[in-house]
């Protein structure tokens, strides 16, 4: 197999856009194709995330989603969860189809109706459904067991709110801006209790290109090529109630992207980590079942201080999903900021240490139900 | 190019889907209607899941053989619900919550009501991981999972 590598990246500001969902998606494909310096015409193949109809109510992605991204008259695919839009690209260059390949995720939540209908949806009509059941009271659900199981507090939970938004106020493409204390999201109105209103993310506008090529157009390309080193998914069964929701499919996702990159040691091997966490306590768990702390040691991690951004394992210093959720990009979002970091141009929000191996996840479904794991590396 | 106000439409989808429950959930709801709660047996790994399942979701073998489980069982986790979204059948506040039927081997995802819903404090008073909740059953069946109107806390 050829080696891949993110050569640039580009994304739409956080602020919510009054462009149509084409215009505003071709902006951010053009950026990303004069950054490289190359035409429309020179891209070998271009693949779309997104999904065209709860998230979005235009229209086939045929018709806007193509045009938008400038994928017509190529070959091209699309993927919902834009994680796997990335490696469907990654995998049509490691095969030697083409060379340069770009991968663009777009949505606009401000147009459509909040999260929590649209994944009501993602039950079944004749049973989850009419119980009105969505990812936010699973989620809640999830985080009693949690907290139950290993004795994790609230404050806990609430302090990845604290500080994934903290760091969204030095990244200039968040949605969310605002400092919050640990008393201000305990406040927080109980939506779903235990979940507070202030723990869940926001719906938000966003598109995100990378562009990803083969070693020897990487380096023409590029000084700071991010190398794909592993990938790992896996999707646990439908039903929440047939599942051990604090022990889904996460490890045998991050198990085969460790094996592929040679990661023994995740805690020590990786530099910084973009979380998917549409709920706060959410990266607790994921960060535990990624290996960077034992089983039910996910409040101490967070008290340690090791996930901030200037710790020994930054956490989400883009401000993660709690800051910016553009639902169906948002898997994209984490792989273009660890690309940001290894090439040294997250800028306010770069990380202090050094970043040699970036790890970016994705997940979607109720309580988690698919994870992906991304490692990259300089 | 100046734009004083950018324009917006409005946009409302509605179009009717018709969905086969298939021959296992038909006969799960006929049964619901005779306020039966009805489950299958792997044949594999024995587990009895409910709702049924014509197939074993973890074993990929035929589920076919019926069993009757109890309406009362354990509460594994709860939320409670104070969050008005489109569609939505349910009024708020109500707790939403997996409960372990006596005799099945997965949680079942129901409405947990019969308490007092004025504060929190008073609900998690009454509502509790571990705790028993028996079904209440709907005078008028439909067959249909709104049959069961809630589960309460068994005193």
């Amino acid at each position: 197999m050829r080696k891949v590598a993110i050569t640039h990246v580009a994304q739409s500001s956080g602020a919510e856009s009054r462009e149509s969902l084409m215009d505003f998606t071709y902006k951010v494909n053009k950026e990303i194709l004069d950054k490289a310096g190359l035409k429309r015409e020179e891209v070998g193949c271009i693949i779309a995330g997104s999904a065209d109809i709860f998230h979005s109510g235009l229209s086939c992605a045929n018709a806007y989603d193509w045009d938008g991204i400038g994928a017509f008259m190529k070959e091209g695919s699309r993927a919902e969860e834009s994680v796997f839009s990335f490696i469907y690209g990654c995998m049509r260059i490691m095969s030697g189809r083409y060379d340069t390949v770009l991968v663009t995720a777009i949505v606009k939540g401000s147009e459509n109706p909040d999260n929590d209908p649209i994944t009501c949806f993602y039950g079944d009509p004749f049973y989850l459904r009419p119980l009105g059941i969505n990812e936010s009271s699973v989620a809640a659900m999830q985080m009693r067991q949690y907290m139950n199981r290993y004795g994790v507090t609230e404050e806990q939970c609430a302090k990845v709110a604290v500080k994934n938004l903290g760091n969204a106020l030095f990244n200039p493409y968040a949605h969310v801006k605002k400092r919050v204390g640990l008393e201000d999201v305990m406040r927080s109105r109980r939506l779903y209790d235990p979940l507070k209103e202030m723990e869940c993310a926001p719906k938000s506008d966003g598109v995100v290109a990378v562009l990803i090529a083969s070693e020897e157009k990487a380096k023409e390309l590029t000084a700071t090529p991010a190398w794909l080193k592993g990938y790992g998914c896996s999707m646990d069964y439908f039903n929440p109630g047939d599942r051990d929701l604090l022990n889904g499919q996460l490890k045998a996702a991050a198990a085969r992207a460790y094996k592929m990159a040679g990661i023994r040691n995740p805690e020590k091997n990786i530099d910084v980590a973009e979380i998917c966490e549409p709920y706060a306590f959410q990266e607790l768990i994921w960060c535990e079942q990624l290996g960077f702390c034992n089983e039910g040691q996910g409040g101490e991690l967070i008290d340690s201080g090791i996930t901030e951004m200037d710790g020994s394992l930054p956490v989400n210093p883009s401000g993660g999903v709690l800051a910016t959720n553009p639902y169906p990009a948002r898997g994209l979002y984490r792989v273009a900021e660890a690309a940001l970091q290894i090439k040294g141009q997250a800028g306010e929000h770069q990380v202090g240490k050094k970043v040699k191996t970036a790890l970016a996840h994705s997940t979607h479904g109720f309580g988690g139900q698919c994870h992906s794991v991304v490692i990259l590396s300089a | 190019m100046s734009i004083e106000k950018y324009k917006i439409v409005e946009g409302q989808v509605k179009v009717t889907y018709e969905l086969a429950l298939g021959r296992t959930w038909s006969h799960f709801y006929d049964c619901f209607k005779e306020g039966k709660i009805m489950g299958t047996r792997c044949r594999k790994c024995s587990r009895v899941l409910v709702p049924p399942r014509s197939f074993c979701p973890r074993c990929f073998e035929d589920m076919d053989e019926w069993v009757e489980v109890s309406d009362e069982g354990i509460i594994e986790t709860w939320v409670y619900v104070n969050m008005p979204f489109f569609a939505q059948e349910t009024k708020i506040p109500f707790i939403s919550a997996q409960i372990r039927l006596d005799g099945c081997d997965s949680g079942f995802t129901h409405i947990v009501g019969g308490v007092d819903m004025s504060d929190l404090d008073k609900v998690r008073a009454a509502v509790k991981l571990g705790g028993r909740v028996k079904a209440v059953w709907s005078r008028e069946k439909k067959g249909s999972i709104r049959d069961i109107e809630y589960f309460e806390p068994v005193k």
